[in-house]
């Protein structure tokens, strides 16, 4: 289907709306043809979210009009979208674990048919499009990438006519992404458009045939992102030319940090056990840890920062065993972290930055002296910080959670990094990120590792792991392999490492088409 | 429609302001309730609020607020402490009455002794009495996860026995001639907690109080202490990733609320009440949990809301009196006070719009 022979399924003219204090959308603009894959780019709070929640009748807009097909579109909820063939898969599921696929799709229809005739429907649906699932799975067995496949499959259902995916490719492996991204393809060679938002240029240029970039709620520029390369829609997103970290030529130095047969079984019900986790980090290098969330990341970090408690010997630093050590304790040899969740756990939201920036930073930077806390000096270090890492806040008085999560995340990675760790290890350093702080915090990581620092890099992202690591190892159930060299490294065997206990293999699913038969139950 | 928005960082001025915006919206309901019970709604109000510090007998009321208002303020001291890390004694009370009993047993020990030792060794008894009893919900919720809120509480009630057994067994006067109760501490000059100026109604109690005050704030603003305990309330995993060990917080703070409550007991039975007796128990131990709220868990707030607590107890009791107001009014008035500074709270953290309803999720 050639770009001038597509028929126009929606047309947005003039879209607006405000919130107080910000204009989310101001006079957008834009058309989707039938079958085509257009892309919604833009950075966090440039307004994707909101536009697309008018299109699906979550939020009505305040000027401008749509028309889907020739006909006035003005969704008055999300029940009316559907009707007129919608369809919207979000970024966070909506999906009861203690029922089956089956059952989890019927609670979203409508009029839902019978157990058996709607598992032979989903069985077909995942044939057709190569989705293997089986409809009478507990949705709690499934990994990530199949409980998208259930949405996926619950809006096919509907034989959308337009389908919306926001950031669907946030929680898959390569393999489960190129799955995906064959699925998308089949969709739209049989006319269905998909909308698809996400910040991931590389995607976008391999899956879409338009882009509608979006900065400050307005649309910026419209191209085909073939034409373009990723640092192109990059600086046309951000809206300045954006500098590439560089790194130095690194020699590792001796081992900082080894860990050795680290087991930790989880505190709480719901979350995953480390085992027999074996590492040494050398002064000078960058390792990045590669893994689906929920993997053991949030506990590998606990077990790394004192939280977690473990043998003495499993974890040592420069030779000292810390493994029982707690935070504090670590932090004064040199050993510092940054947790992924900024607002609760890297910092108190509704406390100062000043009182931020003590949270950690009492005993390297000298905050406490006899016992009482040096106001003065904790201001001194917040300013420094904020000054640093170019933190857009008022102020150091600010309270944490009014600072966007760019500015937070340059705020919690700064206060670790200004401290000059031995070790650092960071958790998702950039996520939620704006495309400028990631630049800003990946180039810190970069200059901290050149001054002799040792910094694990714990990230879903396996393109920043690619551009700060030195060394690959990927977090599957618990268990870590063996590092490897980054340099020479393809996705392609990232993908292998990392996909290890998901069935998401190419092979694999010829397999499970054969067992998609809807009595083939698990 | 009214809706709510989340302002971005709390408000200062409204934190300050709630406080006193409760206390009128506190008038105004319980003015309708006195109206609706036939006495006349701003004739009470004077009484409650205005006669004790400057009607007709005042000079009677006026220490009285000082020796009401102690208790108050020492307990709510502590308890404040936990509130903030989040971690609830709702029991003080029950320390109230151990401190008590300890301190008298000490006084009751060396009787009739007339020693300068006898006062600061009562002293230490009724902190350490308010201490052992605050550390059994401490202990439990460090070693088995209890809730400290129902420990505390329930042991409120077990002391309460034990109160009554003490009156009526091993510390009943032996000159009492069988009526329950110990010695009256006030006939006993060693272990006598007096007014340090005859007339003001200021006493060892007080003293302390105000001292507490004063630490307290400090320890809040300036300790490290009171960073840790602000941080656990506010965000119990950033607390742990900043390395507050909770055992040790839930340790100091449950202790430090029993140990000043145990204090008030000590100074409560040395002084005004004298002596050990059944109800000895006025419920300062409860009330205090409302002090401490009123005054926003910050030591200068609890020192006002403390003194103004007592003057609706004093207040209360003049319009018992003169107003044939009943009792149950009285209460349900303190409670309002309560209730309405918790809805006010709100408007620190969220502002009012009024205007159309947003169709966002």
């Amino acid at each position: 289907m050639t770009e001038s022979a597509r028929q126009t399924l929606l047309t947005i003219e003039g879209l607006t709306k405000a919130y107080p204090g910000v204009v989310a959308n101001d006079d957008v603009s834009f058309a989707i043809g039938e079958g085509e894959v257009h892309a919604l780019l833009g950075e966090n709070g440039a307004g994707k979210s909101t536009l697309v929640k008018m299109i699906y009748g979550l939020v009505r807009p305040d000027a401008g009009r749509m028309v889907l097909r020739g006909a006035p579109f003005a969704p008055p909820q999300p029940s009316a979208a559907r009707a007129a063939g919608v369809a919207m898969v979000f970024q966070h599921f909506s999906l009861f674990e203690a029922l089956s696929v089956a059952e989890n799709v019927a609670l979203g229809m409508e009029q839902a048919p019978k157990q058996r005739e709607l598992a032979a429907r989903i069985a077909q649906v995942s044939e057709d499009y190569g989705l293997p699932l089986d409809p009478y799975r507990l949705v709690g067995d499934l990994s990530a990438g199949e409980r998208q496949r259930v949405e996926i499959i619950r809006c096919l259902l509907q034989d959308p006519k337009l389908l919306i995916m926001d950031e669907p490719t946030s929680v898959l492996t390569p393999q489960e992404v190129a799955i995906l991204f064959d699925t998308l393809r089949k969709l739209a060679a049989e006319g269905t458009a998909i909308l698809y938002i996400s910040h991931k240029l590389e995607e976008i240029r391999a899956l879409c045939d338009a882009a509608t970039i979006l900065r400050r709620g307005k649309v910026v520029a419209t191209c085909n992102p073939r034409e373009q390369t990723a640092r192109e829609l990059a600086e046309m997103m951000v809206g300045a030319t954006l500098a590439t970290p560089s790194r130095a030529e690194a020699t590792p130095g001796a081992a900082v940090l080894e860990i050795g047969g680290l087991t930790v079984t989880p505190a709480n019900p719901f979350g995953t056990a480390l085992r027999d986790i074996t590492l040494t980090l050398r002064a000078g290098e960058v390792m990045g840890i590669g893994g689906v969330a929920g993997n053991g990341q949030d506990e590998l970090l606990a077990a790394l920062s004192g939280e977690t408690r473990t043998e003495p010997g499993a974890i040592r630093l420069k030779g000292k065993p810390i493994g029982d050590a707690g935070p504090n304790a670590r932090r004064a040899l040199g050993l510092l972290c940054a947790p992924e969740e900024r607002l609760g756990h890297a910092a108190a939201p509704d406390m100062t930055l000043i009182e931020n920036a003590t949270l950690t930073a009492t005993i390297r930077k000298g905050l406490v002296s006899g016992g009482f806390v040096r106001w003065p000096a904790a201001r001194r270090f917040a300013e420094e910080v904020i000054a640093t890492f170019d933190v857009r806040t008022p102020g150091p008085e600010v309270a944490a959670r009014a600072l966007s999560g760019g500015n937070l995340q340059k705020f919690v990675i700064g206060r670790e990094v200004m401290q000059s760790p031995e070790v650092l290890v960071v958790n998702q350093p950039t996520w939620g990120v704006d495309a400028a702080a990631a630049a800003a915090i990946r180039q810190a990581i970069l200059d901290l590792a050149a001054q002799g620092a040792a910094v694990i890099v714990i990230s879903q992202d396996l393109d920043e792991i690619m551009e700060v690591a030195d060394s690959f190892a990927a977090l599957n159930a618990g268990r870590l392999s063996a590092p490897v060299a980054t340099q020479g490294l393809t996705l392609e065997r990232i993908g292998l490492m990392l996909g290890g206990a998901h069935g998401m293999h190419e092979a694999d699913l010829d397999e499970a088409h054969r067992h998609s038969h809807p009595e083939g139950a698990a | 429609m009214i809706r709510l928005e989340r302002r971005p960082t709390p408000s200062r001025f409204w934190t300050g302001a709630t406080p006193v915006l409760a206390v009128i919206a506190t008038m105004i309901a319980g003015g309708i309730l006195f109206a609706a019970l036939g006495k006349n709604p701003v004739e009470a109000i004077r009484t409650i609020f205005w006669d004790p510090l400057f009607g007709q007998f005042a000079s009677y009321s006026r220490p009285q607020l000082l020796v009401k208002a102690a208790p108050l303020i020492l307990i709510a001291v502590g308890l404040s402490f936990g509130f903030r890390a989040g971690i609830w004694n709702i029991g003080a009370e029950g320390q109230y009455i151990i401190g008590a009993i300890f301190g008298a047993a000490m006084a009751l020990a060396f009787y009739p002794m007339d020693a300068v030792i006898v006062f600061p060794l009562m002293v230490l008894a009724g902190a350490a009495g308010g201490l052992a009893w605050a550390m059994i919900p401490a202990v439990l919720k460090i070693r088995f996860n209890t809730s400290e809120i129902l420990v505390s509480l329930m042991l409120v009630y077990v002391a309460g026995h034990i109160l009554s057994a003490m009156a009526f067994g091993a510390l009943r006067n032996p000159e009492g001639m069988g009526f329950p109760g110990s010695r009256n501490l006030q006939q006993y000059p060693a272990a006598h907690n007096a007014e340090l100026i005859a007339g003001s109604g200021l006493h060892w109690g007080t003293v302390t109080a105000f001292l507490a005050v004063i630490v307290a704030y400090v320890v809040m603003q300036r300790h490290i202490l009171g960073f840790q305990i602000r941080v656990a309330g506010e965000a119990p995993r950033a607390a742990r990733f900043a390395g507050v060990n909770p055992a040790r917080l839930t340790a100091i703070c449950l202790g430090t609320s029993g140990a000043l409550a145990g204090l008030a007991g000590l100074f409560e039975v040395s002084g005004p009440s004298g002596q050990i007796t059944p109800d000895f128990a006025s419920g300062y131990g409860f009330t205090a949990i409302i002090v401490a709220f009123l005054g926003r868990l910050n030591p200068l707030g609890i020192l006002l809301a403390g003194l103004l607590m007592a003057l609706t107890y004093i207040g209360g009791e003049l319009a018992q009196l003169t107003l044939a107001l009943p009792a149950a009014a009285i209460q349900a008035f303190q409670g309002m006070l309560l209730f309405f500074l918790l809805a006010f709270d709100m408007l620190s953290n969220f502002r009012i719009r009024i205007g159309r309803p947003e169709g966002a999720q």
